[in-house]
């Protein structure tokens, strides 16, 4: 499939995804579930499971939807666009992708919806994946693992962990449940309300089998998910950017000042359409990336850093006029403008911002 | 069906299509415009033309009988991928083609089809635009020159500017006051005009760049036969808009493929000796990124087209994009020169005249400034 433009079956998921969301996860939800200090839904999780969301990437033998990475594209855009709160991406997304190359048998329960995953890799607070200090020291048959992670999203509520180590054959990937011993979660209180936590680990083992992919070479299976929830991401980001668009446009035709809407006025116009033209061309990186994981996953990383790069800069600018051509009450709490300025932030360092992916593009590109 | 069409056709392009035409558009001076004073560059380019005109596949999708191949869209696709595929020139190039034909097609009478469109298909006459006029540019509907009914033929005075190639070109089709009164887009008519008519005349226009095929353009009592109105008296305008809309919906179909070509940082890091300057560097990246995505946008818009989903006004954001993309390459190809890309006739050839003439692009066709209030008035329905 090389077409940029959606199929009739996407057209059909993007519209129901958006009907089950409008219900069930409005912006509402997500101001209720920060109000409470609650950063998971999981009766929400379990019917988005239900409706084969959790599996979108698992095969079909195993309990998933099969649907491929451009349909998860479609359901995190939906899911940007009002800012719901899953584990869609770190589970559904990444995890499900590390696994499905592992040939792991814990696809079923995620694709149930039984089990999450959170990611543990980060240990410095600008992205980089492979800088990591924390250490799998071979003890007997197993492992002992020691470290701190940073910033582990969905971290504090999943019920598994993929942490990646350094033993001595090189970079290792192991599959863990959040309770074992020596794991210690703190979560970090969110700008975007969200679950992240802080991860230290003391003295955790494992064994052999909680390893996935293979000893010393855990990018392998790692590279695939990143780039599978990079995508992904970038996808949920133009949906945060839609939903942020949408509320500004509405404004600028109610508002009215000195006698007029004011979407009347040429420099909020013009500043409205040249961000209008950002988001087409972002959707056309966003949605070639999804094609590319599909059609040819082995060479999908320059499409996948064009689209975070080109989602974190229009996020930000969607957001940033956004609360601008909102006045006052876009700085408000009252006023739901906040929250798609803070998650644009947080998605843009999450996975790696447009710096980060630039310089991916730069490399590939012969600079 | 259409695997016979494309063999017929790769079969008579390998005959008829000379090996000097088979090198792509290799540079301005290749362009065949043709028309009455027209100097074949070779014999080579007027075999080709008269092969392809033999055909009507100078204007593939015209009707067989106005000069066209009367092809469907899927036949001009396997059209266009043909040419490609032995990098043909195009055998023609003309604003007959681009604009006045689609004009005539939708606007125009009978007789009138008949008598301007082979001429056109053939490359016998060479037609220029007169639009713009220096009272009025963004503002085209406020042009002031002046056609006066004279029973039998309309008396035409005023003035036309950037009318690419007036000097060259055997016919003009110009827009002109034909009301006074009337509010101004309800007294404009759309009239086709001889430049050999006594008072036409025209003067070159030098821009910062250097020479310019562009020209002022003056009608100085010029007589004009009524029949040369195409569509209804009064009732240009709308035979403008159509073609503006039409203009803006052709997609360049040379969009450059995702990965293929050099990387501006690529191009930049070998004339440089590599990219150690910082700021340059990311400047290019940051174009590189915006490159990248434009054309996948030019792509998905094509896709968009194919399935029927014609972009309408929402084209005009790939004017505004496209352009702004294009000066911000030149600043940065100026950048890297340094010094050595400051001579006209230097190091690096015309780039310095490629870097102020993209200066226009954001100018002509409708400013930058046009495109974002049609974007915010037409796409995002922002009140006026």
């Amino acid at each position: 499939m090389n077409t940029l433009v959606p199929t009739q079956e996407e057209i059909m998921l993007a519209d129901a995804a958006r009907g089950f969301l409008d219900a069930a996860a409005p912006l509402t939800h997500l101001r209720a579930l920060r109000d409470k200090g609650d950063t998971h839904d999981p009766g929400l999780w379990r019917e988005m499971a239900q409706m084969g969301w959790a599996g979108v990437l698992v095969p079909e033998d195993q309990g998933g939807a099969d649907m491929g990475h451009s349909a998860a594209g479609i359901l995190a855009r939906e899911l940007g666009k009002t800012l719901a709160m899953t584990p869609f991406l770190s589970s559904a997304v990444m995890a499900a992708t590390a696994l499905r190359h592992a040939g792991s048998d814990r696809l079923n329960a995620l694709a149930s919806g039984d089990l999450t995953y959170a990611l543990a890799i980060d240990e410095t607070a600008k992205f980089a994946p492979e800088n990591i200090e924390t250490t799998a020291d071979q003890q007997g048959n197993g492992f002992r693992l020691n470290g701190a992670k940073t910033f582990v999203a969905g971290g504090t509520t999943a019920d598994r962990l993929l942490v990646l180590a350094r033993a001595k054959d090189g970079l290792t990937l192991f599959d863990l449940d959040a309770d074992r011993q020596g794991i210690d979660r703190t979560a970090r209180a969110m700008i975007d309300a969200t679950d992240a936590a802080r991860i230290t680990l003391t003295d955790v083992e494992a064994t052999g089998d909680d390893v996935i992919g293979q000893l010393g070479d855990g990018m392998t299976v790692l590279t695939p998910a990143l780039q599978a929830g990079q995508a992904a991401l970038a996808a949920e980001m133009t949906g945060l950017s839609v939903g942020a668009f949408a509320m500004t446009t509405d404004y600028l035709k109610d508002r009215k000042q000195f006698g007029a809407p004011i979407g009347s006025f040429q420099a909020l116009q013009h500043r409205a359409a040249h961000l209008w033209c950002e988001m087409e061309v972002t959707a056309s990186a966003v949605a070639h990336a999804g094609r590319q994981l599909d059609a040819d996953p082995d060479n999908a990383a320059l499409a996948v850093s064009l689209a975070k790069a080109r989602a974190c800069d229009t996020a930000s600018l969607a957001v940033r006029e956004g609360v601008q051509m909102h006045g006052g009450i876009g700085m408000t709490d009252a006023h739901d403008m906040g929250f798609f300025m803070k998650r644009a932030r947080v998605a843009t360092e999450w996975l790696g911002d447009y710096g980060f992916h630039a310089e991916q593009v730069a490399r590939l590109r012969g600079f | 069906m259409s695997d016979e069409f494309r063999l017929e056709l790769r079969a008579w392009l390998d005959t008829h299509c000379p090996e000097e035409m088979r090198d792509g558009v290799a540079d301005e001076n290749s362009i065949c415009w043709g028309g009455k004073t027209w100097t074949f560059a070779s014999k080579a380019q007027e075999d080709w033309l008269n092969a392809c005109a033999s055909k009507g596949y100078t204007v593939p999708t015209w009707p067989v009988e106005y000069g066209g191949a009367g092809l469907n869209r899927a036949e001009e696709k396997i059209f266009h991928e043909e040419m490609s595929r032995i990098n043909a020139r195009s055998p023609l190039e003309s604003f007959g083609i681009w604009m006045l034909g689609p004009a005539l097609l939708h606007f125009g009478s009978e007789e009138q089809k008949r008598h301007y469109l082979p001429p056109i298909a053939r490359g016998e006459i060479r037609w220029c635009q007169g639009y713009s006029e220096p009272g009025a540019g963004s503002d085209l509907a406020g042009l002031q020159t002046r056609a006066e009914d004279k029973g039998d033929y309309w008396l035409v005075n005023g003035q036309k500017v950037w009318t690419s190639y007036a000097d060259k070109a055997d016919w003009i089709f110009a827009l002109v006051r034909t009301d006074r009164e009337a509010p101004k887009h309800k007294g404009i008519s759309f009239v086709l005009i001889d430049m050999a008519s006594s008072g036409v005349s025209t003067r070159p226009i030098r821009l910062i760049s250097g020479a310019s095929p562009f020209c002022e353009t003056f009608f100085d009592d010029v007589k004009v036969p009524k029949q040369h109105v195409v569509g209804d008296v009064n009732r240009g305008w709308d035979v403008a808009k159509y073609l503006l809309t039409h203009e803006r919906e052709m997609i360049s179909g040379a969009g450059h493929m995702m990965g293929a070509g050099r990387s501006i940082g690529a191009v930049l890091s070998d004339e440089m000796g590599g990219l150690s300057d910082t700021t340059l560097r990311a400047a290019a990246l940051r174009n590189e990124v915006n490159a990248m995505s434009v054309a996948l946008t030019l792509e998905r818009y094509k896709d968009m087209a194919e399935a029927g989903q014609g972009a309408g006004d929402a084209s005009a954001m790939l004017k505004y994009v496209g352009t702004e993309l294009n000066k911000n390459r030149l600043e940065l190809m100026m950048a890297a020169g340094g010094s050595d890309a400051l001579d006209w006739d230097g190091r690096f050839g015309s780039r310095p005249g490629d870097w102020l003439r993209s200066k226009a692009n954001s100018i002509e066709g409708g400013t930058s400034e046009v495109m974002l209030s049609i974007l915010s008035r037409r796409v995002l329905g922002l009140p006026s």
